[in-house]
């Protein structure tokens, strides 16, 4: 029952949406190559998949995306857990980590086409780039602020580093890092497509600029709804883990 | 010389600058076997002092010696409990209280059989798969003693570990205690700010009074254990310590008129 009513939620938002771009295509004055309709645009994403296109590019930059993503969380966790061990290492790396992380990942664009080249590379540093500062800083914060009566109570039954680490510090940790990984993995997959927009000849990205060369609207639209979609199916994943964990660490 | 020695003990902190003396000059003989009570008002040092022996901190004047050697770390033999039980949330019951005994040798079947066995003794079989979060804080406390005694200590340290728990489940875990020592003849300390608490369970209270932490008395509670609350003897203890207690609030209601 709950799950229908929430469906109910679902059809009605996504009616809203249908209404108001089928009202604004029928009262707009621009020309329908550059403003199509929702049918349109549908038709253009029932071409893409025929073509096999869609497929490919979904493939291409779902590759780029777990790589890039993957590899930033495992240095983030690694990096952060190092710095939250020893504070006072931390207390001279922060200002630096404090510089870097309001820099927009896509300002390092052309550095990183200059140094990688066109390809799968630029797209995943951007993605590294993207999801490694507030992963990192998390996991520092989270060890700084475990409750130090797990440290007595490990320090009286004799439990050293390294076992302290994965038997006390990771895990007591450890919701706060999968509450930062499901942050973050909202944000990386927004700087997917800005890297691929510049860097790279393939992916979802390209085919948004691929499109606009081409004025293909229908297409561009199309692929802006295959992107949403994608990153929602993303977040309801991770949401999924991020609760199965926070289940797994004795809570609700 | 005694099982637990501490000789002209002294800690001073400082802060901001500022030095602040936690406790000095204390002199203390602790026998095997005894139940302690070191009472008194916050900021007596008490909870310092239990720190001290327990190995968590260190003396900066005199010294603390158990069974001869002076203490300078925690040891697995001397368990202290915390008022805020110290369970790790993300373990069962079950593995909280195998936690201290992953680091002895032991085999997999034997810390289990011992985590059982203590989980017995504390009543608290059935929750065996709870997690922590499920349990009530008095269970809680509970899983905590069974982890203690899981690693078979000489002494336990207990620093205000009832302290959050409501009257009656105190006076249940109070008799829990005493069952423990009867049974299992551990030396424990225990820290309280709780009169009634300390002569409940104490064969010797330490009364401290602050500023600066010292020991103002130490009181020998003639009464063998289970002791009935609302006995005379009972009551003339308690009016003791209460006596020990408020002569300074005594002098300060002088002052004041």
């Amino acid at each position: 029952m709950k799950k229908i009513l929430e469906l109910r939620y679902v059809l009605v938002s996504i009616a809203i949406l249908l209404i108001v771009w089928q009202t604004a295509f029928l009262f707009s004055d621009y020309s329908p190559s550059l403003f199509p309709s929702p049918f349109m645009a549908l038709k253009a994403l029932g071409e893409m998949i025929g073509s096999g296109i869609l497929a490919e590019s979904v493939l291409t930059s779902m590759f780029r995306f777990l790589t890039g993503y993957g590899l930033s969380v495992f240095f983030a966790v690694v990096l952060g857990l190092i710095l939250g061990c020893f504070k006072e290492v931390f207390k001279y790396i922060n200002p630096l980590l404090q510089l870097l992380r309001p820099i927009s990942p896509t300002a390092w664009m052309p550095f990183v086409v200059l140094l990688f080249g066109i390809g799968d590379l630029p797209a995943i540093v951007i993605i590294f780039i993207a999801a490694f500062f507030p992963v990192l800083l998390s996991t520092a914060s989270a060890v700084f602020k475990i409750d130090p009566v797990y440290f007595r109570v490990s320090e009286n039954f004799g439990i050293k580093y390294p076992q302290l680490l994965w038997k006390v510090i990771l895990p007591a940790a450890f919701p706060s890092i999968a509450n930062a990984m499901h942050v973050s993995l909202g944000s990386a997959w927004i700087f997917l497509v800005a890297g691929e927009m510049v860097g790279a000849q393939s992916g979802l990205g390209y085919q948004i600029i691929d499109a606009r060369n081409n004025i293909r609207a229908d297409y561009l639209l199309a692929v802006i709804f295959v992107i949403g979609v994608i990153g929602l199916i993303l977040d309801f994943v991770i949401g999924r883990v991020e609760k199965q964990i926070n289940k797994a660490w004795g809570g609700e | 010389m005694s099982y637990i020695h501490i000789e002209n003990a002294g800690k001073k902190f400082s802060d901001n600058g500022k030095d602040f003396t936690a406790f000095s000059d204390i002199n203390l003989d602790i026998e095997k076997g005894e139940l302690i009570c070191l009472l008194g008002p916050s900021g007596c040092g008490k909870s310092t002092l239990l720190n001290a022996m327990a190995g968590f901190a260190t003396v900066d004047e005199g010294s603390i010696k158990i069974d001869g050697k002076e203490v300078i770390a925690p040891s697995p033999k001397h368990v202290t409990i915390f008022q805020n039980y110290g369970l790790l949330p993300w373990r069962k019951v079950i593995n909280n209280v195998e936690l201290g005994l992953e680091t002895q040798k032991l085999s997999k079947a034997e810390r289990r059989e011992r985590a059982l066995k203590y989980l017995k003794m504390v009543k608290l079989e059935n929750f065996k798969n709870s997690f922590p979060r499920q349990l009530s804080g008095g269970m809680k406390q509970r899983v905590a003693i069974a982890r203690a005694l899981a690693m078979e200590p000489e002494i336990i340290f207990m620093d205000e570990p009832f302290g959050a728990l409501d009257a009656i489940t105190r006076m249940k875990l109070q008799d829990d205690i005493l069952d423990i020592c009867q049974n299992e003849k551990k030396t424990i300390i225990f820290v309280t700010h709780d009169i009634e608490e300390a002569t409940y369970l104490a064969d010797r209270i330490v009364v401290m009074t602050p500023n600066p932490g010292k020991i103002k008395a130490v009181l020998k509670v003639p009464m063998s254990h289970y002791r009935d609350r609302t006995s005379g003897d009972f009551l003339l203890v308690r009016d003791k310590v209460f006596d020990l207690l408020s002569m300074k609030m005594q002098a300060d209601i002088e002052y004041t008129i």
